[in-house]
């Protein structure tokens, strides 16, 4: 009985060695292992042997059965990762399919201008103060030291609607609206951003309809300095912190003194190159300090406090940043511009 | 204004600087420099030539070869096409090896089988601007006088070795418009004396008094404070000396004659305009300077018939006007080449009336724009002078004695007092009282400091400094602004930041841009016919009272007609699938006269494909439910889509049948829908779908803030029911009755399908939708969901004779 436990459990190993297939397996396993297979059959033949020699067989039996089991599960395991691996190389895909594209719009170039500088100077402590376009003869002049007659007020011809109301010409009259509001007390420290009208004919350099974006600080002790540090500040977040500033004399009937604010050239490193032309400068904004006739009318006593005011042009800042040549591409809203000012995907990677 | 470095030089000392530091330093303490021009332009080996001989070109009509002396041994032979050339002219000749502007080099060469050696030049072909360049010689070479001696430098004797600096003046700094305020300028810049020139005594008729051949009369004192006349006899019109034609030249006026050449020189010197009359042809012994009468009429030195009003101040020989004062001479009275008296006028004019001729007739001079910004009173008679004197010596004139002057001038002299410390609280500087002193003498303003106080007696030259600020400005660029610390506003702690209105608008804008729509921004003025059209609500119009053309006309009422604008630009431009969302305001007038109530709205537009094709997906044309989607998201950012409905309406310039009318509670915001295809062919558009809506009510509606539930701890139940109902009843109808019956256990309703296609019965669809149950405190049984399913179902048959398909 010995020797045919020992045959039979030669025989089953080496048909789990052939069996190619789970299936091939699973018959094995009931071909050997089954209530109706020889193994069993051998222990129901059992009885037939002496009280000493039963448990050695039956021990041997269990050994065989054990074996024979041990060979199969292996084998099991393998055909089935062999199954997996099969099953997992036909799943392959060509990774260099584009995925799939998140559609995905951005906002005009003068809105991320607008909204970069305006979160610069909220970390600084200005809220954004927005005012009317049709505005009153008041607030775009008369309170910013323009009164009619003024002959700067040559400097922006304007569209008038009525001999007293204009579309205005500048960011301004919000400063003056904001200041009479403040009912003469500081601090006041805000940025106006907004849509602007000159009577300007459409070319490459104007447009009738244009952005500005102004600041305001008005409080006990403003000093020029503070202007100077505040925009150098402004410079070298908004263009890079290696770029310097220049203040120069100039000229506006809200502020004295008044400046001009340059940056040093990033093309050309202040060496001198056609975009600064030559100058190693570009300029950026107009500033200076609040003109206390400006102060006093919006009803600050300008002996007790002073200020600065800064303006600029987005337009004129995207053109500088992106090499934009043409100020008619900010109101053609040609979809070929637009999408330039954002990173797509609509490509979907390759 | 153009600035002669070889004229100014004269002034004060540059010597040490090129022209590029002095541009540098006076852009940074004074007036910007716009530019800094070479005159000579790379141009080499130009001499003066003297023409021996000139024969016709044998070979050729309208050349000539001429035999040209140039200071060498032997002289060369030129063929030359200049109309003008002739024998015995001193002339400029390009030598062979020269260089021309613009890097033209001069070669020997043979024209029509005649050698040429050179190139005898006009004054544009050495780099001369032709707006300057004397009429007689504007269409020819250019003949020296006399006095150039052969071989020697074309250039230099043409001044042409002059560097020009170009100042770009503001409206304040009226002072620089002259060479003299342009020396006291730089002369503070460089820090360096100046020495200005004075004019000689010229009175050389003795005896012969002015006041007796011309009197002044002055109606209009106010617009005419000052008027100085005088009257230089026996004068020769001829050309001017070459380096008053250079100096002018230079600074970008043209030479016409001794006279004329001689009150424009002095106009550049002292920045006082002067005038020469002919006194013979005056008309008269007496001017008389008044506001013109309307309608008057006068023919000006351009031989143009100008109409003249009350706003006009003339001068008039007594009876008719003979200049437009401070803008243009008349004809009548022009000094010509037969002028032999000359009645030299030099006055101050007020600006208003000399900006209300100079716009009305179209005619801006260097005397009006000088008159306009203000002119030094204190120059006026001694420019007189200056040009009187220079009558003398350049064109042999006698002057008689004296001058008529009319003077009424009421100014007061302007002191301005500072406090020192004054000076550095409003700078941030720490300069001492007396370094202040010595900034503001560098600029020669006659300064006294005691106690801590500055007091400036201003010049009348400088009739911008009025006010302390204007003092402290002066101190604070000699100092200069480099010098300057930074430094950050001290005072109170303020928060910054975003308003809530400007934080949601922010929100629409970054949730229209996430959903797919790029931002546009259009004109706010448009034409009086899209001015009103798609507008949410009627209102007055706001127009321009001087527009500059038809479509920029009237402030809009929607932002839809610029947006379809856009997608009309990209579809003609092959940019056929349009997204786009603008954010703009909107005018309303609400009476005729009144400002118009600005508002915020929000347009979207959509056309093309909404899903392009790609490998993967299904392409997708812009339908309504696309439209609807990304407002609804909007609405969803904001935390209001729950109180918002559509409302089938009918728009008009839209679809309909596809245009929905968008509530907020029972209040209209916007709407929404297809273009009407009337429209859509007018603009060219194939199905374009557009949604406007009115932001400052969204914004300003209460944003429900994102509340937390514990996450259930029993399982939701979810069934199906799919309805039949007649196409008329609306999917918002059956959602209303489902919500309405569903009560606390109906946790959601989600339409899933829509079906009626040929399996249906004509006239009726099915609408699927999915109904999620849950009962937050147990789980809920089969009977709880049947019950309240049957309810639902129940009431939706009753309302809408609706049957449940697959029942």
């Amino acid at each position: 009985m010995k020797e045919r436990l020992r045959e039979l459990e030669q025989e089953a190993i080496e048909k789990v060695t052939t069996a190619n297939s789970l299936q091939a397996l699973q018959d094995v396993r009931i071909e050997y292992l089954g209530k109706k297979g020889p193994i069993t059959e051998v222990l129901r033949g059992m009885g037939k042997l002496s009280a000493e020699e039963r448990p050695v067989i039956g021990a041997l039996a269990n050994e065989v059965r054990a074996a024979i089991q041990t060979n199969i599960e292996e084998k099991q395991d393998y055909l089935q990762q062999q199954a997996l691996e099969a099953k997992l190389a036909e799943e392959t895909i060509d990774v260099t399919l584009p995925g799939r594209p998140v559609k995905r719009g951005n906002a005009h170039p003068l809105t991320q201008i607008i909204e970069e500088i305006e979160d610069l100077f909220i970390g600084m402590g200005y809220t954004i103060a927005e005012g009317p376009e049709v505005e009153t003869d008041r607030y775009n002049f008369e309170m910013l030291n323009l009164p009619k007659g003024h002959p700067a007020r040559d400097m922006q011809d304007s569209f008038y609607i009525s001999e007293e109301t204009l579309l205005r010409t500048h960011t301004s009259p919000v400063q003056a609206r904001t200041m009479e509001a403040h009912k003469g007390k500081g601090p006041v420290k805000i940025i106006c951003p907004g849509k602007v009208y000159r009577r300007d004919a459409d070319d490459a350099t104007h447009s009738h309809q244009f952005t500005q974006i102004e600041g305001l600080v008005v409080d006990k002790d403003i000093r020029m300095t503070d202007l100077k540090g505040t925009l150098d500040v402004f410079a070298k977040r908004m263009f890079g912190e290696d770029r310097s500033i220049r203040l120069r004399p100039s000229f506006f009937p809200f502020t004295e003194p008044s400046v001009e604010m340059d940056i040093s050239c990033k093309m050309c490193d202040g060496k001198g190159c056609s975009v600064c032309k030559g100058t190693g400068w570009i300029e950026i904004l107009g500033a200076g300090m609040v003109h206390p006739n400006v102060l006093e009318m919006a009803g600050f006593d300008s002996n007790e406090y002073t200020g600065f005011a800064f303006g600029m042009g987005p337009e004129r800042i995207a053109m500088l940043k992106y090499g934009i040549e043409d100020i008619r591409n900010f109101y053609g809203n040609d979809q070929r511009f637009l999408h330039q000012f954002h990173r797509p995907s609509e490509e979907g990677g390759r | 204004m153009l600035v002669s470095l070889e004229w100014l030089q004269q002034y004060v000392d540059l010597s040490g600087l090129t022209p590029e530091e002095l541009a540098e330093k006076v852009t940074r303490t004074g007036i910007e420099v716009e530019g800094v021009r070479h005159l000579d332009d790379g141009v080499k080996e130009v001499v003066v030539g003297y023409v021996q001989a000139c024969e016709p070109h044998p070979n050729a009509d309208h050349l000539n070869k001429c035999t040209v002396d140039i200071g060498g041994t032997e002289p060369v032979q030129i063929i030359c096409g200049a109309p003008n050339v002739a024998q015995g002219q001193r002339v400029a000749v390009a030598k062979v090896g020269a260089k021309l502007p613009g890097g033209v080099k001069i070669k020997r060469a043979k024209l029509r089988g005649e050698v040429s050696e050179g190139m005898i030049c006009s004054l544009q072909e050495l780099g001369v601007d032709g707006k300057v360049v004397p009429k007689d010689v504007e269409e020819g070479i250019y003949v020296f006088p006399e006095s150039a001696q052969i071989g020697e430098d074309a250039l230099a004797i043409l001044g042409l070795r002059d560097t020009v600096i170009e100042l770009g003046l503001t409206p304040n700094r009226s002072d620089c418009l002259s060479m003299m305020g342009v020396a006291y300028e730089v002369g503070a810049i460089v820090n360096r004396s100046i020495d200005l020139p004075t004019p000689t005594q010229t009175d050389v008729a003795t005896g012969e008094f002015a006041g007796k051949h011309i009197t002044v009369t002055v109606d209009a004192t106010e617009d005419n404070p000052l008027y100085v006349a005088k009257l230089v006899r026996n004068v020769t019109i001829g050309p001017s000396p070459l380096w008053l034609q250079n100096r002018l030249r230079a600074a970008g006026i043209r030479p016409h004659n001794n006279i004329v050449d001689i009150t424009n020189y002095v106009l550049l010197e002292y920045g006082q305009p002067l005038h020469a009359f002919d006194y013979d042809r005056f008309g008269s012994k007496q001017i008389l300077v008044r506001r013109a009468n309307d309608g008057e009429e006068i023919v000006t030195l351009d031989d143009e018939k100008r109409t003249l009003t009350s706003e006009h101040l003339v001068i008039t020989n007594g009876t008719e006007p003979v200049a437009v004062a401070g803008v243009m001479g008349g004809a009548n009275s022009e000094v010509t080449a037969e002028t032999t008296t000359v009645l030299l006028e030099s006055a101050l004019f007020a600006g208003g009336p000399i900006r209300a001729a100079s716009k009305a007739l179209g005619l801006r001079s260097e005397a009006s724009s000088r008159f306009e910004k203000g002119v030094d009173p204190n120059r006026v008679e001694e420019a007189a002078e200056r040009a009187a004197q220079l009558m003398v010596e350049l064109a042999g004139g006698e002057v008689l004695e004296g001058s008529v002057i009319e003077d009424h001038r009421t100014d007061e002299p302007r002191v301005i007092t500072v406090p020192a410390d004054k000076v550095n609280r409003v700078l941030g500087t720490e300069i001492s009282p007396s370094d202040m002193v010595a900034l503001l003498e560098r600029l020669q303003l006659p300064t006294e400091a005691s106690e801590g106080t500055l007091t400036v007696k201003a010049p009348t030259r400088r009739g911008d400094l009025v006010i302390e600020e204007d003092v402290i400005e002066e101190i604070g660029r000699l100092y200069g602004y480099d010098n300057f610390s930074y430094t950050l506003p001290r005072g109170e702690a303020t928060p910054g930041g975003l308003t809530p209105y400007q934080k949601k608008r922010r929100l629409v804008k970054r949730a229209m841009e996430e959903a797919g729509l790029t931002e546009a921004i259009t004109y706010s003025l448009t034409s009086e016919k899209l001015a009103t059209a798609f507008a949410l609500q009627q209102a007055e119009t706001t127009k321009l009272s001087l527009p500059m053309s038809e479509e920029r006309k009237v402030l809009r009422q929607s932002l839809l007609p610029g947006l379809l604008e856009v997608a009309q630009y990209n579809i003609a431009r092959s940019q056929h699938n349009v997204a786009l969302y603008e954010i703009g305001r909107v005018f309303l007038q609400e009476k005729a006269g009144q400002l118009p109530t600005e508002t915020e709205r929000l347009a979207v537009l959509i056309t093309g494909k909404w899903t392009s094709h790609d490998w993967q997906a299904e392409v997708k044309e812009t339908d309504f439910y696309v439209a609807k989607g990304l407002v609804t998201h909007v609405f969803a950012q904001l935390g209001i889509s729950r109180e918002v409905r559509f409302e089938q309406g009918k728009v008009e310039g839209f679809h309909p049948g596809r245009t929905a009318q968008i509530l907020l509670g029972s209040e209209v915001i916007g709407t929404i829908g297809q273009l009407h295809p009337s429209e859509e062919a007018a603009r060219d558009l194939k199905a374009t779908y557009v949604a406007e809506v009115d932001l400052e009510t969204l914004l300003n509606a209460d944003l429900s803030s994102l509340g937390y539930e514990p996450i259930p701890r029993y399982p939701a139940v979810t069934r199906d029911v799919a309805l039949v109902v007649d196409e008329s009843v609306s999917a918002g109808t059956l959602r209303t009755i489902i919500e309405k019956t569903g009560g606390k256990l109906l946790e959601a309703v989600y339409l899933f399908d829509l079906y009626d296609g040929e399996h249906m019965e004509k006239g009726k669809k099915s609408i699927a939708f999915s109904l999620t149950y849950l009962n937050r405190d147990r789980t809920l049984t089969d009977e709880e969901v049947t019950k309240a399913h049957e309810a639902i179902v129940n009431a939706v048959k009753e309302q809408t004779d609706a049957t449940v398909r697959g029942a």
